[in-house]
């Protein structure tokens, strides 16, 4: 079968304008902020740049996660729009190269009028004891090595399996060789992952904003967080195909399986995020409750309990039935709000330590989401184009073609 | 309940059970049930069987679990025995979540087990009648409902043409009932003849 997309006009000049549009918010930021001599100011314009680039780096990430593991599992299911994880996976290089650049920029030239990093204060620890105390793990050459290292992969991985699919169409007629590799390559980066997204990536990129302050399971809630709004994601680029004309195969199982995920995984984030939040209320050291004074009761409590209502009160209520997950309004709106929760939900993880009360959600960080949703939009559709969106010669496409949620 | 009359029919193969479950609902015949060995996907829909209730009950179930739970510990810790635990507020909700999760998929499981059990009519120590020995076991059962305007000769040969390798006509309890299975009914000794 050969189901081709042809990117229409209206979708890369849509795509176009969010990037003119990000591009136009960072020059802005660059003149605004940057170049003004407010250090909380200057935090802000790196904050937002860091905290766009890691959140779409993950939540592309999730699609090589998701291939992963139903390539191990032998899932079939997802094969009937695999192109579609392909083409998210096969760009994680350009949010990578793009998160890479902006975390080693602040690490390595972001100081504030007395020579502090208050982005990543472990860069600059001064006599702090307990931030010289976890020297050994953070410091600048760890951070670059592990960044580089577990970004590059990833990217590495992304667009291998897709070369790998392509390379299934030429293959001969049911020919498992590639299945194979593909298994074990899955393997391996379930491997890569674990020890980065679900482990020591959130530690350094996000969690050492607040070095003072640690979690055991801030890597797993992170990771949460990043599953359920890239599963939406993926949902969001099928519905799209899919009212194109094109993805024939895709059915309203399939899509039910995907709603079923965002339901269940949005109920996983709130597990992770309310077992963090009532480990820290009961003990109840200083330590630790600093962490949500300032979010729950602080500035922050706006975003903090918006962020419980769109990520746990609003899936649960309206994903919970069986129609709402076949209904295919309810799962794109369910998935572009989980998207913005998600979103909101990295904002107050990154946000509060540097910057304080001086919070905005104002023209730079809805400038610069823009853009990077026009990165997005324009990149994977690109890659999309290149190939059939049937794959071919896969050998669980009769499974997928005849699945029932 | 009621003892009634059947036409069983025992196919081999579930490609010929589907076109022929497809035939006899077309041609006005009310199919009481099919029992098949293993799980068939598409049965319950060929057969036009409607969506199961079931979640519906089952949400219910978790709701009372859940207003139990926060009720009764709500209660105890405010107004019954109230102590205070390292400075918490007595009516301390963080620390009763965890709680209230369990006794809400308690509930939920075992409220939605016992419906299950009622709406399949399958329980310990409950019996119903058997169509076929081999539905358990290599055999697709389907089972008609026989009324007194229909001729038996007439559906059962109407049933040998939609492919199956055994039709027969049985008295049947349709329901369930307590009962033992080394002991006979006394319907049985109707079907002897």
């Amino acid at each position: 079968m050969n189901d081709r997309f042809e990117i229409p006009a209206r979708l890369r000049n849509t795509s176009l304008i969010l990037i003119v549009v990000g591009i136009a918010a960072l020059i802005g930021g660059i003149v605004c902020l940057l170049m003004s001599h407010d250090d909380v100011a200057r935090a802000r314009f790196w904050l937002v740049l860091l905290h766009d680039s890691v959140f779409f780096t993950l939540i592309t990430t999730v699609s090589i996660f998701i291939m992963a593991a139903t390539s191990l599992a032998h899932g079939a299911w997802i094969v009937a729009y695999r192109r579609v994880t392909e083409a998210i996976g096969a760009n994680v290089w350009l949010f990578g190269t793009i998160a890479t650049v902006v975390m080693l920029l602040i690490v390595y030239t972001f100081r504030d009028a007395h020579g502090h990093n208050t982005i990543y204060e472990w860069v600059t620890p001064g006599n702090d004891k307990i931030i010289l105390g976890k020297k050994a793990f953070l410091n600048p050459t760890m951070f670059t090595i592990f960044t580089i290292v577990a970004l590059g992969l990833w990217a590495w991985f992304g667009r291998k399996f897709r070369a790998l699919s392509l390379a299934q169409e030429k293959a001969p007629q049911n020919d498992p060789k590639i299945y194979w590799k593909v298994f074990r390559l899955a393997g391996i980066f379930l491997f890569v992952y674990a020890l980065s997204q679900m482990s020591t990536g959130p530690w350094l990129w996000i969690m050492s904003i607040q070095p003072h302050w640690y979690s055991t399971l801030f890597s797993w809630y992170t990771f949460a967080s990043a599953f359920v709004s890239g599963m939406s994601l993926i949902l969001l680029w099928v519905v799209y195909l899919k009212n194109q004309g094109n993805l024939q195969l895709v059915t309203t199982e399939h899509m039910h399986d995907l709603g079923k995920f965002m339901f269940a995984f949005s109920i996983f984030w709130t597990y992770l995020w309310f077992a963090q939040y009532m480990l820290i209320w009961y003990a109840n050291i200083p330590d630790e409750t600093i962490y949500f004074k300032l979010r729950q009761q602080g500035p922050y409590s706006v975003i903090f309990y918006a962020n419980f209502i769109i990520n746990f009160v609003m899936p649960i209520i309206i994903l919970m039935a069986r129609p709402s997950k076949r209904n295919y309004f309810t799962i794109t709106f369910m998935a572009m709000i989980i998207i913005f929760g998600h979103w909101l939900d990295y904002y107050q993880m990154i946000m509060p330590g540097p910057l304080g009360a001086n919070w905005h959600i104002n023209w730079y960080e809805i400038g610069i989401f823009m853009g990077f949703v026009g990165v997005l939009i324009f990149a994977v559709s690109r890659t999309l184009a290149k190939s059939s969106l049937v794959p071919n010669n896969q050998l669980l496409l009769k499974e997928t073609i005849v699945h029932l949620s | 309940m009621a003892i009634k009359k059947f036409a069983v029919a025992a196919y081999d193969d579930e490609e010929v059970l589907f076109p022929a479950v497809k035939k006899v609902r077309g041609s006005g015949y009310k199919i009481h049930d099919v029992y098949t060995p293993f799980a068939v996907h598409g049965l319950d829909e060929a057969m036009g069987l409607k969506g199961t209730d079931l979640h519906i009950a089952g949400f219910i179930y978790g709701l009372c679990g859940t207003s139990t739970a926060v009720g009764f510990i709500s209660w105890i810790y405010t107004s019954d025995w109230p102590i205070n635990y390292g400075g918490k507020p007595h009516f301390a909700l963080p620390a009763w979540i965890p709680i209230t999760f369990e006794l809400t998929v308690l509930f939920a499981a075992v409220g939605m087990t016992l419906t299950m059990c009622y709406l399949n009519q399958i329980m310990p120590g409950v019996k119903k009648h058997v169509f076929h020995p081999r539905q358990s076991d290599d055999m697709f059962v389907m089972a008609i409902e026989l009324n007194s305007h229909m001729s038996e000769k007439e559906v059962t040969a109407f049933l040998k043409t939609t492919g199956a390798k055994e039709v027969n006509v049985q008295m049947a309890e349709e329901g369930w009932w307590y009962g033992r299975w080394d002991k006979k009914e006394p319907y049985e000794a109707l079907n002897a003849g």
